[in-house]
């Protein structure tokens, strides 16, 4: 029995991408089980292994977690990734609920239809370069340390990060105007867990292939 | 003397509701300022105080939160609505996540055609009576106690009363079926806070009307059709 965590999902990003960023950063290996086929998600809805019947789940210390926030704030809380009082909680829940949201239309943007994805993909820019980059850009510079929240690393910082990089996965420039977003970017994948998660052979989920994404339908629709 | 948060908002439901709710059943006083204008709205985001221009944002404590969740996690861990040790509370965001799923299936419902109000309705309903009702029975039953975790009031029954009578709005027999769910209704709203809350005269907003819907559009420029799920 290995006693590490046990991630359920589909074999990409999702919803459980967050969650293997942030046991990455905290330097917690895990296994996962992939869903390839819609049986195997109903299955386990009716195992009662899923109390909502949905992935993503997590079986951690006993618990079979689902709910993405859920799973991410017993993580973070286990493995000291969540600031050191209520305040710098709250802080870091407002960074990380402002990123879900960007998130949000970052991940779906794979799925929309080929005649929609140039304007959604306008909008996911304009939404990044003008409601939540420069808020994390202002963050970074008023609060004038390497991380979002305190003086350590948090869930805040893991998640920014990870939204950086899609969103330069999209188009390459997305930092061009954010000098402190892109040293913070340099810095954090340069933390040595972080720099192992970026490298070749991780748990880190490649973009979604066109061939796929009929598959991935099916399991959740 | 600590001040009383204050809730920037409309003066309806939305994701507001849910902060009146947990604050209210703590025992929590607030103030709200409601957003009425175009004008008011351009001025609090010209002041830099929403941090993604959105609200809700409360005032609390000294800070301006904004992100309906972040507000929610901060009042419950302030006044212990969220377990004694982090296995708790990691049970209390699971359920509360789900009601939050339910719940949010009604935020759009005001803004909703007629013809579409009624699918919404029944998609609600639906999930409602196959997917979560279930579920909180069954954890009631398993966890044999008054409360979903643990031994007291937490955040989670807190939320889950909420959702059972936004539920009961739409289909006024939805515990059918779900005998824990009603006997856990009963008790959670007799508890003192809670039960003054449901009294007239409370801050708890009536179900959004059509001036509601107008307000929201005006204030927001939201001028586009929503959708049914």
């Amino acid at each position: 029995m290995s006693g590490k965590p046990r991630l359920t999902y589909i074999n990409g990003r999702g919803r459980m991408e967050s969650i293997r960023w942030l046991l990455a950063a905290a330097g917690v290996e895990f296994e996962e089980v992939f869903l390839q086929t819609r049986e195997q998600l109903l299955k386990l809805g009716q195992d009662g292994s899923l109390l909502f019947q949905q992935v993503p789940m997590v079986e951690i210390d006993g618990m079979k977690l689902v709910q993405t926030r859920a799973i991410l704030n017993y993580i973070a809380g286990k493995y000291n990734l969540y600031g050191k009082d209520l305040k710098e909680r709250a802080l870091i829940d407002m960074y990380v609920e402002g990123m879900a949201d960007l998130y949000d239309i970052i991940m779906n943007h794979d799925f929309k239809p080929a005649n929609e994805k140039e304007k959604d993909l306008a909008n996911i820019m304009d939404k990044a370069t003008n409601r939540y980059l420069p808020v994390f850009e202002k963050v970074l510079k008023d609060h004038g340390h390497d991380f979002l929240v305190g003086n350590k690393l948090s869930k805040a910082d893991v998640s920014l990060l990870e939204n950086i990089l899609w969103l330069e996965e999209l188009k390459p420039d997305a930092l061009a105007k954010f000098p402190l977003l892109q040293s913070f970017k340099a810095r954090m994948s340069n933390m040595p867990n972080i720099k192992k998660f970026l490298q070749p052979g991780s748990a880190k989920k490649p973009l979604i292939q066109e061939k796929d994404i009929p598959n991935v339908m099916a399991i959740f629709h | 003397m600590a001040a009383k948060p204050v809730l920037y908002y409309f003066d309806g439901r939305g994701k507001m509701e849910s902060v009146r709710w947990l604050l209210a059943a703590a025992g929590v006083e607030f103030e709200e300022v409601f957003l009425e204008t175009r004008e008011q709205y351009e001025k609090l985001l010209q002041s830099g105080v929403l941090m993604f221009q959105q609200v809700p944002m409360v005032e609390i404590d000294g800070m301006k939160l904004v992100q309906t969740r972040a507000i929610l996690n901060y009042i419950a861990g302030k006044y212990n609505l969220y377990g004694k040790d982090l296995k708790e509370r990691a049970l209390i965001d699971m359920y509360v996540g789900g009601t939050d799923d339910l719940m949010g299936f009604l935020l759009s419902f005001p803004f909703l055609s007629a013809e579409d109000k009624v699918k919404q309705c029944a998609f609600v309903v639906q999930k409602a009576t196959s997917r979560y009702f279930p579920a909180y029975e069954k954890v009631l039953k398993d966890h044999g106690q008054d409360f979903l975790v643990g031994n007291r009031l937490s955040w989670a029954d807190i939320h889950l009363l909420e959702a059972i009578l936004m539920l009961e709005e739409k289909k006024s027999d939805a515990l059918s079926g779900f005998p824990l769910l009603q006997a856990f209704k009963k008790r959670i709203s007799s508890i003192p806070t809670i039960k003054k809350f449901l009294a007239p005269g409370s801050k708890r907003k009536p179900i959004s009307d059509d001036k509601y819907v107008e307000t929201v559009r005006r204030v927001l420029r939201m001028y586009y059709d929503v959708k049914p799920n």
